[in-house]
């Protein structure tokens, strides 16, 4: 498809008029925008919504400036990310993903903003609703995807599942509720041990927030200056506990007392950004930890066995939908910028839904790990040794 | 009508039928109980029968339950009496164990057993070791019951079976029913003992249907923690198991009854006290053991059976090395094919029974 456009592009370039020429092929019915590059703004400035802000001289500039390519680019990975969450969702209802299976539409704006904020030499880790930053964070979506329906070309050969996915510095995936955070500090103990000027951005949810053990963490970053950002997606459910039930105080971004906080706004995936600059060059500078609020929603309910509607409204889930959707947010103010066309936008609408489609192609025909695999990769580093199996004749191998 | 009454619950069938023929015409009404609903309807007439019992747990109350264990039971008793924590089991866990002490009887909740790692201090240091530190003058009735061991696809974290690591600590008692019938009499049971019970339930039983007489259904219906159940008769083979495994051995039993080899299923029902007695008992008589357990190998339940038949009389009547089945020594891996092979089959039941019998 790009190929034709650019043949047809250089063709028409070749001809007449070049500003604002549109050709329609009768025959394949085909929108060709002979508009070139120089006719989109390449960059502008937006208004993004204040954040409070704790223990902070100040928060992030209230404007953030965007330019084409960053704006296509985040465009096209929130996309992906949730076409690739709502695949997920069917094949989990045809059952060809099973257990566990925690969706991310709707926080889209979370992991590409935080993204964009830090360098993929940088560090992450979070919990179980993974599925995004393992794609931001390096992994592609066939071998996500392949994960998720335990195949051998699966990111971790169909061994981890939904809530185990790692990739290069990045952790997982974590299953149990708050764990990953004192792991996210040790994390970027590391990083000011080893002087490489990287942090770790450790996140967790509105859920996990009241966990013993990630107030210990805060105690610990803030006392020897570690170089984490502490994030908070606040979805305003823990499973099916609202925020209010749950906790004494929901201003999660002064949880951290004595740690600074700032709360931001999670569907516009520029705030996310400006918030994750200032709290990176806060960690890099060496001033210690600091803690992000991100004020998201999820679409689905909290895992594919809750329907996600018996402890708030349709009306809830809709209102957000059509008033703060992030991609739909994007897509807004590049249009009404002149920084994209609506064909090009849908352009990337279909390699995505191509992406995904070959990607679960992929992920339903892969084979199963083979049985050879069961036992291995139980120690690094180690001779090959001997497991025992589901009886005391049966003796299996294993090797790192 | 009073003493008709008492001869239904005493649970002598024989005259139950008779009588009820007499003045009904119809035989006693069993009926289908899932295991879910056993565990729920224990809960609702223990809540009932005493106000100091109360739940506690993740999702316990407005959500009915992540696996709907405690539907309609918030609807029923309210914020007093079954209360929604939030994701904290280290602090509520702590909490029940401080409310019982005061005189409660709570019953707490870990969504899986899985998490109650986080407050596993709270179950062995607070709970299980007070009675003995404090010489009899503080005793702690509680229940900290949930799903155990493996499910389906959930992967490692969330897969591991705890019988072996509550088991081992003295001052804890640990049950582990399989039955409907197990759940409802072994959970009363549980709730009103005075001591610390671990309660381990098992979600791939949840949903499993089981014949319940009259008797099991009646509101007084106890099983006495620390007894083992025959749930099968046989001569040439003793086959002992606890939870969901108890279906394996039965179905592996079946199988084997074809070739004429006749298996005696014991369901352990109680992991600590262990009822070594009837696992002796019977092997005296079949001369064969085989013990099959979904947890890990090493220093688990069949380690334990094995050394204390070892120890006990019941070692001068094995004509083979007892021998045990168990999930392989991994953590649980997610892939369908690799988590079906991660955990005893009845084809390895079969197969284990068969070179232990030498056929």
């Amino acid at each position: 498809m790009r190929k034709m456009l650019t043949i047809i592009s250089n063709v028409l370039r070749g001809s007449a008029s070049r500003n604002g020429a549109e050709l329609v092929s009768e025959g394949a019915r085909v929108v060709v925008s002979a508009r070139t590059y120089a006719d989109f703004t390449p960059q502008a400035s937006f208004d993004i919504k204040k954040c409070d802000v704790h223990k902070l001289e100040e928060g992030p500039p209230l404007q953030a400036v965007l330019t084409r390519e960053e704006g296509l680019q985040y465009y096209r990975t929130m996309q992906t990310i949730r076409r690739m969450e709502l695949k997920a969702d069917q094949l989990y209802k045809q059952k060809i993903i099973r257990g566990f299976c925690h969706l991310y539409d709707g926080q889209e704006a979370c992991a590409v903003g935080i993204e964009a904020g830090i360098n993929l030499s940088d560090h992450l880790i979070t919990a179980y609703r993974a599925h995004g930053y393992t794609l931001t964070r390096g992994g592609t979506v066939r071998e996500i995807m392949a994960e998720l329906t335990g195949r051998r070309g699966g990111i971790a050969k169909g061994k981890g599942g939904s809530m185990h996915m790692y990739t290069k510095h990045f952790y997982g995936g974590n299953g149990i509720v708050g764990a990953q955070v004192p792991l996210g500090a040790g994390v970027a103990l590391a990083c000011k041990y080893l002087g490489k000027n990287e942090l770790c951005v450790c996140l967790y949810g509105d859920g996990a927030a009241n966990q013993g053990q990630i107030f210990e963490t805060y105690n610990m970053a803030s006392l020897w200056k570690l170089p984490c950002i502490f994030i908070c997606e606040n979805n305003k459910y823990g499973m099916g506990t609202s925020v209010e039930r749950a906790a004494a105080s929901t201003d999660y971004y002064k949880r951290g007392d004595f740690i600074p906080g700032l709360r931001v706004d999670g569907m516009d995936v520029l705030c996310v950004r400006e918030a994750t600059k200032l709290a990176a060059e806060h960690c890099r500078s060496g001033k210690g930890p600091i803690l992000m609020e991100l004020q998201t929603y999820r679409y689905h309910g909290h895992s594919m066995s809750d329907p996600g509607i018996s402890y708030r409204t349709r009306d809830e889930i809709q209102e957000v939908r059509s008033k703060s959707d992030p991609i739909s947010m994007l897509k807004d103010r590049m249009l009404s910028n002149n920084m994209a066309s609506v064909e090009e936008l849908k352009e990337i609408d279909v390699e995505v839904r191509k992406e995904i489609e070959d990607a679960a192609q992929f992920a339903t025909t892969d084979p199963e790990p083979p049985l050879d695999d069961l036992c291995n990769h139980i120690f690094y580093n180690d001779p090959p040794m001997e497991v025992r199996g589901t009886n005391p004749w049966t003796k299996l191998k294993s090797i790192s | 009508m009073a003493s008709l009454r008492c001869f239904l619950r005493s649970g002598k069938k024989a005259v139950t039928a008779v009588l009820r023929r007499e003045f009904h015409g119809t035989p006693p009404a069993a009926v289908q109980v899932t295991v879910r609903d056993a565990l729920n309807q224990a809960m609702d007439e223990e809540l009932e029968r005493d106000e100091r019992v109360f739940l506690l747990g993740e999702e316990v109350a407005q959500y009915d339950g992540a696996y709907k264990v405690s539907r309609g039971l918030w609807k029923k008793y309210g914020d007093k009496r079954i209360i929604d924590t939030p994701i904290t089991e280290m602090g509520f866990a702590g909490i029940a164990v401080g409310a019982a002490m005061a005189g409660l009887r709570p019953i707490c909740e870990f969504m899986t057993f899985n998490f109650s790692m986080q407050a596993i201090d709270q179950v062995i240091n607070s709970a299980a070791k007070t009675y003995y530190m404090s010489a009899g003058l503080q005793s702690v009735p509680i229940v900290f019951r949930g799903p155990n061991g493996a499910s389906a696809g959930v992967a490692a974290q969330h897969s591991q079976c705890f019988a072996a690591w509550y088991g081992h600590c003295p001052g804890l008692k640990v049950v582990s029913p399989w039955s409907a019938e197990d759940a409802r009499g072994l959970l009363k049971s549980a709730i009103r003992d005075d001591n610390p019970v671990v309660f381990l339930e098992n979600e791939l039983m949840y949903g499993v249907p089981f014949e319940m007489s009259e008797e099991v259904q009646s509101k007084d219906f106890l099983i006495p923690i620390g007894k083992a159940k025959i749930e099968r008769q046989g001569t040439h083979i003793t086959l002992v198991s606890h939870s969901r495994m108890v279906s394996l051995c039965l179905d592996a039993a079946a199988v084997l009854a074809k070739e004429g080899i006749e298996c005696e299923v014991i369901n352990m029902r109680t992991i600590r006290p262990l009822d070594a007695e009837a696992i002796e008992t019977s092997i005296m008589k079949t001369n064969h053991l085989v013990t099959v357990e979904g947890g890990w190998p090493q220093f688990g339940i069949g380690a334990e059976i094995l050394a204390r038949i070892m120890e006990g009389p019941a070692f001068n009547y094995l004509d083979s090395p007892a021998v045990r089945v168990t999930g392989v020594d991994i953590p649980m891996p997610y892939a369908k094919i690799l988590e079906d092979n991660s955990v005893p089959q009845i084809k390895d039941i079969i197969f284990s029974i068969k070179k232990t019998l030498n056929v």
